[in-house]
C-alpha cells in the first residue's frame, strides 16, 4: 500500500503555495467546513478522536492542550504558530513553510475557530529567510481573499495573523521562552505553573502549537478524526514528517505513519547507510534526545516506544551514525551546542552545559582524566529535572547515554589520547 | 546626524506597532528593520529604538546582547554563517570551515580587509541538514558544500554574478 501524504502532499510543487492553485485542489474547504457546519465543540472532538500530538517535540495530545483554555474569560486569547524550528537535526516546518504555506494558514483559521481566537502570531526563526518571505507572501494572498481578516471566508468570524521574525536563539522554540521573545524581551523560559493556556502571551490564555502539528488539521477535518486515528498506532495518530540526515545516502524529509519501524526509514526511504559502511548510532529525536545503538535500529518510531527506551521521538530528527564517527567527538559537538545555546538563567544549565562542553574539550585535546568519565555521569544525572525549561534535560540525554552506551570509546580516547575509531582505521587502512 | 527610519520603513515601524498590544513586544521586529536600513546596531540605534518603543534603553541592549542576529558592529558586504551543528559535523563542516578561513583570510567572527565578506562558524543548527554540509549567505541557504561550491559561491559574486 502506498504511503499517504498528508502534509507533505505538495513538497516540491512550486504552484502549490500559490492561493488559486491550492484552492483548485481543495484549499481551505475543511475550514469552510467547520466554520459553516461544526460547532467549536465539534471540531475539538474530532481533533482529541485524532490522537493528533505535539509534532514540535514533546508529543502532548493537541486536542487536550486545546482544552485547558478557559471558556469564560473576558481576555482575549492568542495562539502562537512555534516555528522556531532549531533542535540540531530538524528541518521539517521548513519544507511546510516554504512548499505549502497555505495549509498551515488553514490550520490556524481551523485551531482559532475552535479555540474561539482572534489574533495569530507565527513565531518563525530568523534564520529562515526563504521560509519567512513565502508564508508572508500566502498570508498577505489570504488577507486580499479574505480568507484572513474581519469576515474569514465570508463568514461571521474574524481572523488576524502576524508573522513574526526571532533573531537566533534556539532557548525561544521553548514555549514560554517563545513568549517572552515575542513580548520583546530575551527568551527566558517562565516558570509553570501558570501554564500558557491559563496565563500566556500578553498575560491571556495563549495555545502554543507548532507549524506541522497545525498543518495536519485541514485533513482531520475534512476525513474525521477517526480517519487520522487509523493511520497511525495506538495514541499515536497519523503520519508526521521524519528529517532524515547524517550517513544516509538520501537524506531528506519523509512522511510515515507512526510506528513506521526506525530500520525502514533509514534503509528504505534514506536508501541505506553512505558508502554501504555499518550503521552505527542513530539520534532518534533531535540532539535533545538519547542515543540509540545499531542494535536497536528495529524500534517502531512513536513516542511511547521511544519513550520506553528511554529516549523520545520529538521532532522527529533522525541523525544516523556510521563506523567512521567518533562518539567522543561527536557527543563534544552536541554539548557544545547546549553550552552555546542555555539561556544562563537556571544554574544546573548554564554551569553544567559548560562543565560538560570543557571536559569534553579536555578529553579530544587528549588531556583527559580517568576521573572525568565519572564527573560526566554525575553531571548527567544532575541536570536532569533541576531547570526551568527541558533545555538542560535535553543536554543531558545525550551526554549520559552517549557515555554509558558508548563507554568503551571514551575510555579509549582518554588513556591512549586519542580517538578509537580513527586509530581503528589507520589500523585496517595498512 | 542622529538616526532616523526612512520615510519608507517609517510606515513599516507603524504597521509592526499596529500588530501588537504594547509598543515593547514590537521590538525584536524593530530591531530588524533598523539593522536593514543601517547594516548593524549602533549605540545611537540602541538609543532610538528605546526612545520610539518608551523603554529603558538597557531593555534593548539586554536584547541585543542575548540574540545571534544582530550585529553590533559593522559586518561585511556579505555574511556567512557556516552550520558546524551535529548533521553538518557528520558530514564534515570541519573541512569546509578550515578552506573557508584559507580562502578569506580571516578567522571566524571577523570582516575581511576589503569589507565584502564577514564570516561566523555557528554551533547552532540552520535547519537544512538534509543539505549538510550548508551555510547561509546573506539571506539564503547554499548546500552539499564541497572546495569547489565554495570557490563557485565566492568568485562568483566578485565578479558580479550574483547581487
Amino acid at each position: 500500500m502506498p504511503i499517504k501524504k498528508i502534509v507533505s502532499e505538495f513538497f516540491g510543487n512550486e504552484d502549490a503555495r500559490r492561493l488559486d492553485w491550492r484552492i483548485q485542489r481543495g484549499g481551505y474547504e475543511a475550514a469552510r467546513k467547520a466554520l459553516r457546519t461544526m460547532s467549536p465543540e465539534q471540531v475539538i472532538e474530532e481533533v482529541t478522536t485524532s490522537n493528533l500530538r505535539g509534532l514540535g517535540g514533546a508529543g502532548f495530545p493537541t486536542g487536550r492542550k486545546w482544552s485547558f483554555i478557559p471558556k469564560d474569560t473576558d481576555k482575549p486569547k492568542y495562539l502562537t504558530v512555534n516555528a522556531d524550528e532549531a533542535e540540531p537535526g530538524t528541518f521539517k516546518d521548513r519544507y511546510i513553510l516554504e512548499w505549502d504555506p497555505h495549509r498551515l494558514i488553514e490550520g490556524v483559521i481551523i485551531c482559532c475557530y475552535a479555540v474561539g481566537i482572534h489574533k495569530a502570531y507565527v513565531y518563525i526563526r530568523g534564520e529562515y529567510v526563504r521560509p519567512y518571505e513565502r508564508l508572508q507572501q500566502a498570508v498577505d494572498e489570504a488577507y486580499e481573499a479574505g480568507i484572513l481578516g474581519p469576515k474569514v471566508l465570508g463568514e461571521d468570524f474574524s481572523l488576524d495573523l502576524y508573522v513574526h521574525r526571532g533573531a537566533g536563539a534556539y532557548i525561544c522554540g521553548e514555549e514560554t521562552g517563545l513568549l517572552e521573545s515575542l513580548e520583546g524581551k530575551k527568551g527566558w523560559p517562565r516558570l509553570k505553573p501558570p501554564f500558557p493556556a491559563v496565563v500566556g502571551l500578553f498575560g491571556c490564555p495563549t495555545v502554543i502549537n507548532n507549524v506541522e502539528t497545525l498543518s495536519h488539521l485541514p485533513k482531520i477535518i475534512e476525513n474525521g478524526g477517526q480517519w487520522f486515528a487509523d493511520l497511525g498506532c495506538e495514541r499515536n495518530g497519523g503520519t508526521r514528517l521524519f528529517a532524515l540526515s547524517g550517513n544516509v545516502k538520501k537524506p531528506g524529509v519523509y512522511e510515515l505513519p507512526l510506528g513506521t519501524p526506525l530500520r525502514e526509514l533509514i534503509y528504505e526511504h534514506g536508501g541505506g547507510i553512505q558508502d554501504d559502511r555499518a550503521l552505527k548510532a542513530i539520534i532518534p529525536g533531535g540532539a535533545s534526545s538519547a542515543v540509540l545503538t545499531a542494535d536497536e535500529v528495529d524500534i517502531s518510531l512513536d513516542f511511547d516506544s521511544l519513550a520506553k527506551a528511554g529516549s523520545m521521538l520529538g521532532s522527529g530528527a533522525v541523525i544516523a551514525m556510521h563506523e567512521g564517527i567518533c562518539m567522543v567527538k561527536a557527543l563534544h559537538n552536541i554539548e557544545h551546542f547546549f553550552a552555546h545555546e542555555s539561556c544562563g538563567q537556571c544554574t544546573p544549565c548554564r554551569e553544567g552545559t559548560g562543565w560538560v562542553y570543557k571536559t569534553l574539550s579536555r578529553i579530544v585535546a587528549g588531556h583527559g582524566r580517568m576521573e572525568d568519565l565519572h564527573a560526566l555521569r554525575i553531571h548527567s544525572r544532575n541536570m536532569t529535572g533541576t531547570s526551568i525549561c527541558a533545555l538542560c534535560d535535553g543536554a543531558a540525554m545525550p551526554l549520559g547515554s552517549f557515555v554509558r552506551k558508548f563507554e568503551h570509546e571514551f575510555e579509549y580516547y582518554i588513556k591512549y589520547k586519542r580517538s578509537y575509531v580513527e586509530a581503528r582505521s589507520e589500523t585496517v587502512s595498512i | 546626524m542622529s538616526f532616523q527610519f526612512t520615510e519608507e520603513n517609517e510606515k513599516k515601524f507603524a504597521d509592526i506597532l499596529s500588530r501588537y498590544p504594547n509598543k515593547r513586544a514590537a521590538m525584536l521586529p524593530t530591531l530588524h528593520l533598523a539593522q536593514e536600513q543601517n547594516g548593524f546596531i549602533s549605540e545611537e540605534i540602541e538609543a532610538f529604538v528605546a526612545q520610539r518603543l518608551e523603554v529603558p534603553i538597557v531593555d534593548v541592549r539586554e536584547v541585543l546582547s542575548f540574540y545571534t542576529l544582530y550585529f553590533r558592529k559593522p559586518m561585511g558586504r556579505h555574511h556567512i554563517r557556516l552550520c558546524m551543528s551535529i548533521a553538518c559535523w557528520i558530514r564534515n563542516c570541519d573541512e569546509i570551515k578550515a578552506y573557508l578561513e584559507q580562502k578569506l583570510g580571516v578567522p571566524s567572527g571577523s570582516v575581511t580587509e576589503d569589507g565584502n565578506y564577514s564570516w561566523e562558524a555557528v554551533p547552532d543548527c540552520l535547519g537544512a541538514c538534509e543539505l549538510a554540509p550548508m551555510l547561509q549567505f546573506d539571506k539564503y541557504f547554499e548546500g552539499n558544500l564541497t572546495r569547489e561550491k565554495i570557490d563557485e559561491l565566492l568568485d562568483g559574486i566578485q565578479n558580479g554574478h550574483k547581487s
